[in-house]
């Protein structure tokens, strides 16, 4: 029975509005207490948070950890100690797995391989359809009972809305979240960067925001036709946000996620091909980036993802539309949540919130919150230390991110999951 | 704005692959150095010894025959030696990667590959990849760029209208997908003329297409007001297919230069395409073979066009010109 005492670390703890300098006390890696010592308390490990944030660890709504077909780019052992590393405890995996998360072997074979990669908080999202194709259901309640925590199609298309709809209401049934990456196929017709000045400059296949505004629209409708639970992963645009804000005023049960990068960067960046920024939902125009900050600050967005996406170097060593989307981007999740509250776009309250409380609220999980009784998910940062991106620092298989070699501010200092200490910055 | 890989560390140019970040006093010496190519007095192309010793590989990834074949003239006349590579009936079909092909010609001791490749990027993933002493000339990407197609283009209307500051041009046809037009839009805004307009139905114009620096404008009879040079685009028949329009007949009623139209221009307008020519589609054969047509010039111009910009290119490499 293990027990540690975090000393004299600023607790922010939005879920418990709790925000003060104190002390967290575990006990057989659940919080036993917050300030005063349990009875007959008596530390084994003591950890001093003297100038640090303390609060729960984060939950990332979307990683891939690549691994069976994709292990060059990543495997569950170098992605979840680049999750540690970052403070995240809990993480959600898209089902675009190889083979794909549509049948219950591949989810006990995922939980086994996180048991054995000691990093056992591993929640699979299943299949929506079967193999991804779009066409027949997935097995949804056997996923669900094998541990899959929600239902997606991943970036993959379903053959049309009447497919969409039945797949939703089956979903409901379970009470299942669905999780939803609105993009209409024929509308995004491939491309691989944002329609507007650069891409037509550049002479680059382009998507319009109404790629994402339309299939968001559409969803929202069978929302409410179908009363299934549904989550909005990774929007990019303005329209999209106006349309959340608007249909959570209207009171469906929704919710809505951004991925980090796209609170930072710009359809700009790419330029002049610079495959590094190449993601999908595109990086659009500073106009869109900004919506989403606003999104993020007034609640129409509730939670800030990784999109963790890692890749080797031959990934992205090409023409740009040539090359693969998406950034590997755990380790840089808490500075560039800090940097948005350096610049006045969020409160500290609200990024903690975005990592912790919400996407637990998303969910369903009892985790999240530094509340008595909760598993021990605990992250301690420093939010003062600067840190430089380089293959010192840096723990993850993908070094596809664009901010290689830049230097950060906030660092995770430790992380505990259930009560485990699974990341000491001093201990490297 | 472009990080400018195309020059070396002392200004001087080093990679072709895109007009920007160039500056006008930059295009206008590659325009010098080309006329100094030809022979005032027949109009002859001079073989010079330039680039003598110096491998260049003309790198097609996909077909052409007008642009490797004046490229091919214009290294031989510049006494260099040319490979000719068409990729797509070699190595990548074998499954060897873009990378790999690249590395395995540098290990051949060339010193320029002139590059053509129907992903826009292409030419400029080369150049960043590429050894330090080999140039690249982008020989059209994608629908990135062509600019030396561009170049030879200034070079025509500069033989015809030596003042660029002056001029109204049309570029006609299908903007978006148009690798010329972008590069021809640029070089035209950086040589200063009064006004590039565009001149297309919607489904052929890419997004925010002002930002490229030009007037829009989806009526060829209003469009053609005022206009000094008229730029043809070639238009390919899978944009009937992916329904960007109804079809030919319809499109060569609405955009087709006629004779007639002809006449709303300037009189002395001068009518161009790169070629090649869809007659009956794009452009009238009477207008194209008319006497306001410069389409034939265009094709010689590239040879020593091509020549200025590969002997300049190659100055960081040894060569005087």
């Amino acid at each position: 029975m293990t027990q540690i005492h975090i000393q004299h670390g600023r607790i922010i703890d939005p879920a418990n509005h709790i925000d003060g300098v104190g002390d967290i006390y575990i006990i057989d890696g659940k919080i036993a207490a917050l300030s005063n010592s349990p009875e007959g308390f008596k530390a084994d490990i003591v950890i001093d948070a003297s100038d640090k944030i303390v609060c729960a660890g984060f939950i990332d709504l979307s990683s891939r950890l690549r691994d069976m077909g994709h292990s060059r780019k990543g495997t569950f052992k170098s992605e979840t100690r680049a999750a540690a590393s970052a403070g995240v405890t809990t993480l959600c995996l898209q089902p675009d797995t190889r083979p794909v998360m549509d049948a219950t072997s591949i989810v006990e074979y995922t939980k086994d391989l996180a048991e054995r990669t000691d990093y056992p908080q591993i929640y699979p999202i299943a299949a929506l359809t079967q193999k991804l194709e779009g066409i027949e259901l997935s097995s949804m309640l056997a996923l669900k009972q094998a541990g899959c925590i929600a239902v997606s199609n991943a970036n993959a298309p379903v053959k049309n809305l009447l497919i969409l709809r039945r797949a939703m209401e089956y979903a409901a049934s379970h009470d299942l979240l669905f999780i939803c990456h609105p993009n209409d196929f024929s509308l995004s017709n491939k491309g691989c960067a944002h329609e507007g000045a650069i891409a037509s400059r550049y002479g680059l296949p382009s998507i319009p925001e109404a790629a994402e505004t339309i299939a968001l629209a559409e969803c929202l409708e069978l929302a409410e036709l179908t009363g299934c639970r549904v989550h909005f992963g990774q929007l990019s645009c303005k329209g999209s946000v106006i349309k959340i804000h608007q249909a959570k005023k209207y009171g469906l049960n929704v919710s809505a996620d951004v991925a980090i990068h796209q609170l930072h960067l710009t359809e700009h960046d790419i330029i002049p091909f610079d495959s590094a920024y190449h993601v999908l939902p595109p990086l659009r125009t500073k106009e869109d980036k900004d919506y989403l900050r606003q999104g993020l600050a007034s609640g129409a967005i509730n939670s800030i993802c990784s999109d963790h996406q890692p890749h080797d170097l031959d990934a992205k060593l090409g023409a740009f539309p040539e090359t693969e989307s998406g950034i590997s981007s755990l380790e840089t999740l808490l500075p560039l949540m800090l940097k948005l509250v350096s610049q006045h776009a969020i409160s500290l309250e609200q990024g903690i919130a975005a990592l912790t409380q919400q996407p637990a609220d998303i969910l369903r999980l009892p985790t999240g919150a530094l509340t008595v009784g909760f598993s021990a998910d605990v992250c301690i940062f420093d939010p003062e230390l600067e840190w430089q991106i380089n293959t010192d620092t840096w723990k993850s298989r993908g070094v596809n991110t664009p901010f290689w070699g830049q230097t950060m501010k906030g660092r995770v200092t430790q992380t505990l999951q259930a009560g485990k200490i699974i990341f000491s910055l001093e201990a490297r | 704005m472009y990080p400018n890989i195309q020059l070396n560390s002392d200004g001087k140019l080093k990679h072709f692959l895109s007009i920007e970040g160039f500056d006008k006093t930059l295009l206008t010496d590659i325009l010098d150095t080309a006329a100094s190519f030809v022979n005032p007095v027949d109009g002859q192309i001079k073989k010079v010894p330039l680039l003598r010793g110096k491998t260049i590989v003309n790198l097609f990834f996909e077909n052409s025959t007008r642009t490797r074949t004046t490229f091919e003239l214009a290294a031989k006349r510049l006494s260099a030696d040319v490979l000719n590579m068409n990729i797509t009936t070699s190595s990548t079909s074998k499954g060897e990667s873009l990378l790999d092909t690249i590395r395995n010609l540098e290990a051949m001791f060339v010193d320029m590959f002139v590059v053509r490749h129907a992903i826009s990027g292409a030419a400029h993933f080369i150049a960043q990849q590429t050894a330090p002493h080999i140039s690249v000339i982008n020989a059209g990407d994608g629908q990135h760029a062509h600019p030396t197609q561009a170049m030879l283009d200034m070079f025509t209307i500069r033989q015809h209208k030596p003042d660029f500051s002056k001029l109204r041009v049309a570029i006609i046809g299908d903007i978006l997908h148009s690798r010329v037009a972008r590069s021809e839009i640029q070089a035209l805004n950086i040589l200063g003329v009064q006004e590039v307009r565009v001149i297309a139905p919607k489904t052929l114009l890419p997004a925010k297409v002002e930002a490229l620096g030009v007037t829009v404008s989806h009526n060829l009879t209003e469009g053609l007001q005022d206009i000094d040079v008229i730029m043809m685009l070639r238009l390919q028949k899978e944009r009937m297919t992916s329904a960007l329009l109804p079809g030919e007949s319809e499109y060569f009623k609405c955009f087709g230069l006629t004779e007639e139209k002809l006449k709303i221009a300037k009189p002395d307008a001068i009518v161009m395409h790169p070629g090649p020519i869809n007659r009956g589609v794009e452009i009238d054969s009477k207008v194209a073979d008319g006497k306001q047509s410069v389409i034939l010039q265009q094709v010689s111009n590239g040879i020593a066009v091509r020549m200025a910009i590969m002997a300049m290119a190659m100055q960081h490499n040894g060569a005087i010109v």
